[in-house]
């Protein structure tokens, strides 16, 4: 594998949050992730290449998408340029390229929305920042809305609460309707609809996965901890991300949701059929590929005649089952009405650890000096418990509950103003190296402070994407890639199994 | 794009997984780990050829920790670790040891 061949950013010391940077107009002109292959877009609904007439074809595309959505329509009509989102995004900060301030990297949809869907910009564009829909302007939206993780949170900042991941997704359905779509999000989207899950991970390879953690757990801990698949009549169907399959440290979150399971006595089982929480469709903005996506999980749960749906640690899976499973594959009328549809993972823990329900073990996580990441999606598109601020106050919650030793990162940091990990919205690729290093600089700013001051020797999330993308880079900062834990990892440490039996 | 190996032309994807699995013999093998940096010992052939018979029966990579259970049972429980295989693959054992061994990148979230 080649080395790095970029400069990573330097950090500050006993700073919490990045410097405002200077300005390198097309410091990340270069940067485009691998197309997809012709195969990659036909398996979900798009021409595989780029089609004849494709700029015409763009144009309409957009409008059906502003036609369809009174939001997206707003947030293109309403921003004044006050200029507030400018140095909110994690990509600004780290990379200095004008393009990714939020503002600028709206306009290029902006400026080709009102060339053909506002009198002004029809009549005199140049007046009113109107463009061409031409392949310069492909070529820019192509590499900047690939720089974009939707992770919302210039939208905190913006007085109009414009949302450029909404922009941005719209951006990218506009693409892959005229055959540019990116390789990582459509093969992998692909493979859910076939094999039912990220990875490809066929159910044989499942099973023979989870029958050798059972035989792990037990070695562990001397107790026969199940791992049920396709449990007919189980009360609980989990969701969960298939990196908790794999890699780690997400394979010992799942661990940990194992263990708490075990010790509840709530049966539980997982899904070859929707063996992934996972709907990359969300990113890409397709509407189509979401439902159908989802839809694996309602047949799911039918099929297995459950009671109650729990979603494991994923940061979008959540976002897409808290927000939008309702209206694609509701209504849940056959769930168990007296427990929330669907319910987080951390959600399940917090009242199993309220009812007294587990037994745990704080000084067995003394040697963790523990700070928790806010996953954007979690963070700032959806809530967990019946708490408002639940989606920051649970997970810190089990983590206390479960640990001796936890720190906060900077206020500025964390919560709905959390920095993204810099691996969001579909960027999780080799390809991006540089745009995820650079991405994680605000980050690992705010994290280099906990290190300083709390000796933080942990950092905790609770979603697929943020563990890879730390895992990964971590190291580029000069910290521990292992420092990057599963929240149920740290329960599970803590979990007295046998306590309650 | 392609890879030249004893005067054949392989086709290999962006970034030097092999397009067609069938084509995989350990010249080629040899050449990748070459592009990658490596000299294949005794000990990268072992788990080269521990993720190829897994392939084959379950058409994907083991996950790391089946892989490294099965290398500690093979070598002793000293090498059934990360770290270990790690050291022999320092790109990850997940994707460069898969790229020499022929097989596809493991896609999603890892």
């Amino acid at each position: 594998m080649a080395k790095a061949n970029f400069d990573t950013p330097a950090l500050q010391p006993h700073q919490e949050t990045p410097d405002l940077p200077s300005v390198k107009p097309g410091a990340m002109q270069h940067l485009k992730t691998f197309p997809a292959k012709p195969l990659h877009n036909e398996n979900i609904g798009y021409p595989g290449e780029l089609v004849d007439g494709w700029q015409d074809k763009a144009v309409k595309r957009l409008g059906e998408l502003v036609d369809g959505s009174q939001a997206l329509r707003v947030f293109l009509d309403t921003c004044v340029k006050c200029g507030a989102c400018t140095d909110k995004c994690h990509y600004f900060l780290g990379t200095e390229d004008p393009l990714n301030m939020p503002v600028a990297r709206q306009d290029l949809l902006r400026s080709v929305y009102r060339r053909y869907y506002t009198f002004a910009g029809k009549h005199c564009p140049k007046l009113v920042g109107a463009k061409d829909f031409d392949k310069e302007m492909l070529d820019d939206w192509y590499n900047y809305f690939h720089q974009c993780s939707q992770c919302r949170r210039c939208s905190v900042f913006c007085p109009y609460g414009i949302d450029t991941a909404e922009i941005s997704m719209a951006a990218r359905e506009v693409m892959d309707s005229i055959g540019v779509g990116q390789k990582y999000c459509n093969e992998i989207l692909a493979k859910v609809h076939k094999i039912g899950n990220n990875l490809g991970l066929p159910e044989p390879a499942l099973v023979d996965t989870l029958e050798g953690l059972e035989e792990d757990v037990e070695e562990d801990t001397g107790v026969l901890v199940r791992f049920p698949v396709d449990q007919k009549g189980a009360d609980v169907l989990l969701i969960t991300p298939s990196a908790d399959f794999f890699a780690e440290p997400h394979i010992d979150g799942l661990i940990g949701y194992a263990k708490v399971f075990h010790q509840a006595g709530i049966r539980w089982t997982l899904s070859s059929h929707a063996s992934e929480a996972a709907n990359f469709s969300l990113f890409i903005g397709s509407g189509d590929n979401l439902k159908k996506a989802a839809m694996r999980i309602r047949e799911a749960a039918l099929e297995l005649g459950v009671k109650r749906i729990i979603v494991g640690e994923c940061g979008h899976a959540w976002r897409v089952a808290y927000s939008f499973w309702n209206t694609l594959i509701g209504p849940f009328d056959f769930l168990d009405p007296k427990y929330p549809a669907p319910q987080h993972i951390v959600e399940f823990t917090y009242d199993l650890i309220q009812r007294g329900a587990l037994t745990l073990d704080k000084e067995a996580n003394d040697h963790r000096r523990i700070t928790f990441h806010d996953s954007c999606n979690v963070a700032r598109a959806s809530r967990m418990g019946n708490i408002p601020g639940g989606q920051f106050i649970l997970p810190r919650e089990v983590i206390k509950a479960a640990a001796n030793h936890f720190f906060d990162m900077a206020p500025d940091t964390i919560h709905e103003k959390t920095f993204c990990c810099g691996g969001g919205g579909g960027l999780l690729t080799d390809d991006l190296m540089e745009l995820r290093v650079k991405g994680a600089m605000p980050r690992m700013q705010a994290l280099q402070q906990v290190v300083e001051e709390n000796g933080v020797n942990t950092l905790v999330a609770i979603c697929a994407i943020c563990k890879t993308q730390f895992a990964k880079t971590l190291p580029h900062y000069q910290f521990q890639g292992d420092m990057i834990t599963s929240l149920h990892e740290v329960v599970g440490d803590a979990i007295q199994l046998g306590a309650k039996e | 794009m392609a890879l030249e190996v004893n005067g054949k032309s392989i086709a290999v994807d962006e970034e030097g997984y092999l397009e067609n699995r069938d084509d995989w013999n350990t010249d080629i093998a040899k050449a990748i780990a070459q592009e990658e940096g490596l000299d294949m010992s005794d000990s990268h052939w072992e788990v080269v050829n521990f993720l190829r018979e897994y392939y084959d029966e379950y058409q994907i990579a083991p996950a790391v920790r089946v892989l490294t259970k099965s290398i500690g049972k093979k070598l002793g429980k000293d090498k059934g670790n990360s770290k270990y295989l790690y050291e022999l693959f320092p790109y990850g054992p997940a994707k460069q040891a898969c790229k020499i061994a022929g097989l596809p990148k493991p896609t999603g979230c890892v």
